[in-house]
């Protein structure tokens, strides 16, 4: 017998209670699956009136003014993809390397207490990430980081202008730190699931250990890490209590790291009870529907990247 | 130089190369875990020194009054958490009843990647989701509110892992429930339900911590009290959004309540995720007898 007949016969749903199971069952799967279309559906409904009043312009218009209600989402999105790019670029670097030396290197007494310490810096809540950013690694920024970066590398406009501490660099190294184990998690478990032999027949032809897990292990792996960092990236465009807590909340868009922007969740965060027009709660949202889509899209991309190595759960 | 010397060399290369290399993975490593302790750190030395009994039960004071606590907060994140648990726990159950059982074919699929889509959605958003269900249309902000959006967030998780765990349960005990002459409403309630849910109260608790420490969509949802309040149809003061307030105000005063506010997150959340842990053991160990 095949498993799927097995499973449909026991399965089988025949007498009055189990009738009633079912449909308790169904009822509470079709609540779930309204659930989430209802999440969708208000986002649209509510940005309606900005859709119908900017229509796609809202996209690239870079103004943000409420006195004059004319709304532009650009600086926003401009904050949120540098703020994202930042992070990922630290976190995948530091994220990919403590994962290879994880998987590959560690010795058991070292891995499991790293490994443990790093998924617990994803429980740390939000809220506690920006009042460390804010006290802690934006004066960190202001007075060491920022001049160093700037001594050296002052001639980019990228680290140009003055250091408030609070910006775009300090918003990035705490979204770094906040998707890290994300990144590493992942990572690591897709490097363990690269079969032996694989690292076998390497060292068998006279590589050393790190150019077996570099150039071989590292390669085969690449799919399901380049996933993992997707899903980073995903936690890191949507995340708001600690970024707005140390960007500077400031709809500009400069090309210095130095420079205080917004993002898209953190406009909302600010702004959403103060909006006094209804056309101002309504872009708001729209800004809410930029996220949700941008952030689906990307999750949706993540997930088949890492399914496609480790299999289906 | 002979060709000896030369691959000799090379390889000495190679081997200095990969030190460096594993020093370079070492140190990100250590850079990760040492992140934590530099957080957890700061959080501990600022935040021990603020905390006392007062802190913990009464009302904040107003600006200027020295003193004051986050007891209301407190209570809010109790009573908002439970709401929400109260509501997500029979829907995800359910739903991973459903696909556990009935798991295979276009719908079960899509309502498995719906949920993975509702896991990656912001959590500003789906705040904003409670806010045009719960909010806008009684014109006034209310705990109720916050315990939907708590719900939604936890949904996901809830749902994924009790399929799983159910799943984990292995078939021919269900036949051998059956065969006993149990209807499948039994089975699932009194003998697969049962071996599952070490599992799945670890899900729960790590869905607890993850909301725990959420922010964003109480802003507009839960909104905070000034008061002692417990009705959930009224604004409620809620620890997460108190620790932002105050974080974000000019007072040292405010600032140094919102280090004790955070350290005590902090430490709700490391109990819930080592509970979460522990509970997974006892899980494992299960399904292995």
């Amino acid at each position: 017998m095949t498993d799927r007949t097995r499973f449909r016969r026991v399965a089988r749903f025949v007498s009055p209670v189990d009738r009633g199971f079912a449909a308790v069952v169904y009822g509470g799967s079709i609540l779930f699956a309204l659930l989430i279309v209802g999440l969708f559906v208000e986002l649209v409904l509510g940005s309606w009136p900005s859709i119908a009043a900017f229509g796609p312009s809202f996209i690239w218009k870079s103004s943000w003014d409420p006195i004059t209600s004319k709304f532009g989402a650009l600086p926003m999105i401009y904050g949120t993809v540098v703020t994202s790019l930042v992070a990922i670029a630290l976190a995948g670097f530091v994220g990919i390397m403590a994962a290879v030396f994880l998987a590959d290197f560690a010795p058991r007494w070292l891995a499991t207490p790293l490994s443990f310490l790093i998924e617990l810096l994803a429980a740390v809540p939000s809220v506690v990430y920006g009042l460390w950013g804010l006290f802690v690694l934006a004066p960190f920024v202001r007075t060491a980081v920022g001049p160093a970066l700037q001594k050296t590398l002052g001639w980019t406009p990228l680290f140009s202008g003055p250091i408030y501490g609070v910006g775009l660099l300090t918003a990035g190294i705490i979204l770094a730190l906040m998707i890290v184990p994300t990144v590493t998690a992942i990572s690591r478990d897709v490097i363990a699931a690269i079969p032996r032999d694989l690292r076998e027949a390497s060292m068998a032809v006279g590589t050393t250990k790190w150019e077996t897990a570099t150039r071989v292990v590292l390669p085969a792996a690449r799919v399901g890490i380049f996933g993992a960092c997707v899903l980073a990236l995903g936690r890191a465009l949507g995340e708001t209590i600690a970024v707005t807590m140390v960007i500077g909340n400031r709809p500009e868009i400069s090309a210095s790291l130095f420079a205080p922007s917004y993002t898209l969740a953190s406009v909302i965060a600010n702004e959403f009870t103060e909006a006094t027009t209804s056309i101002y709660t309504s872009a708001l949202i729209e800004l809410g529907l930029i996220l949700f889509v941008v952030s689906v899209v990307v999750n949706a991309l993540a997930r088949l990247m890492i399914w496609r190595v480790r299999g289906s759960t | 130089m002979t060709v000896g010397a030369l691959r000799y060399r090379r390889l000495k290369q190679r081997r200095v190369f990969g030190s460096l290399g594993t020093a370079l993975a070492l140190l990100c490593s250590v850079l990760a875990a040492g992140s934590l302790l530099a957080i957890l750190g700061y959080v501990v030395v600022q935040g021990v020194s603020a905390i006392n009994w007062n802190f913990l039960t009464q009302l904040p004071h107003p600006i200027g009054v020295p003193g004051g606590g986050v007891g209301n907060g407190i209570l809010g994140t109790f009573i908002i958490i439970g709401i929400a648990t109260a509501m997500a726990v029979p829907i995800g159950l359910l739903t991973g009843i459903y696909l556990a059982l009935f798991g295979r074919g276009p719908i079960p699929e899509a309502l498995r990647f719906l949920s993975d889509v509702l896991s990656g959605v912001p959590s500003i958003a789906i705040g904003l989701f409670a806010y045009a269900v719960l909010v806008a249309p009684l014109k006034h902000f209310s705990a109720l509110s916050a315990s939907f959006a708590f719900m939604m967030l936890m949904l996901p998780l809830l749902v994924r892992t009790s399929e799983q765990a159910i799943r984990s349960v292995p078939q021919t005990v269900r036949e051998g429930a059956l065969a006993l002459g149990m209807s499948n409403f039994r089975a699932t309630v009194r003998i697969v339900l049962p071996t599952a849910r070490p599992a799945i109260i670890t899900a729960l608790l790590l869905a607890i911590a993850r909301v725990t420490g959420e922010t964003a969509p109480l802003l507009f949802t839960a909104f905070g009290s000034q008061y002692w309040e417990a009705n959930p149809n009224n604004p409620m003061a809620v620890l997460a959004l108190q620790v932002f307030n105050y974080a974000i105000s000019p007072y040292p005063d405010w600032q140094a309540q919102a280090w004790a506010g955070a350290f005590l997150l902090v430490v709700a959340v490391f109990i819930l995720s080592l509970g979460a842990r522990l509970m997974l053991r006892r899980a494992m160990r299960g399904l292995d007898s």
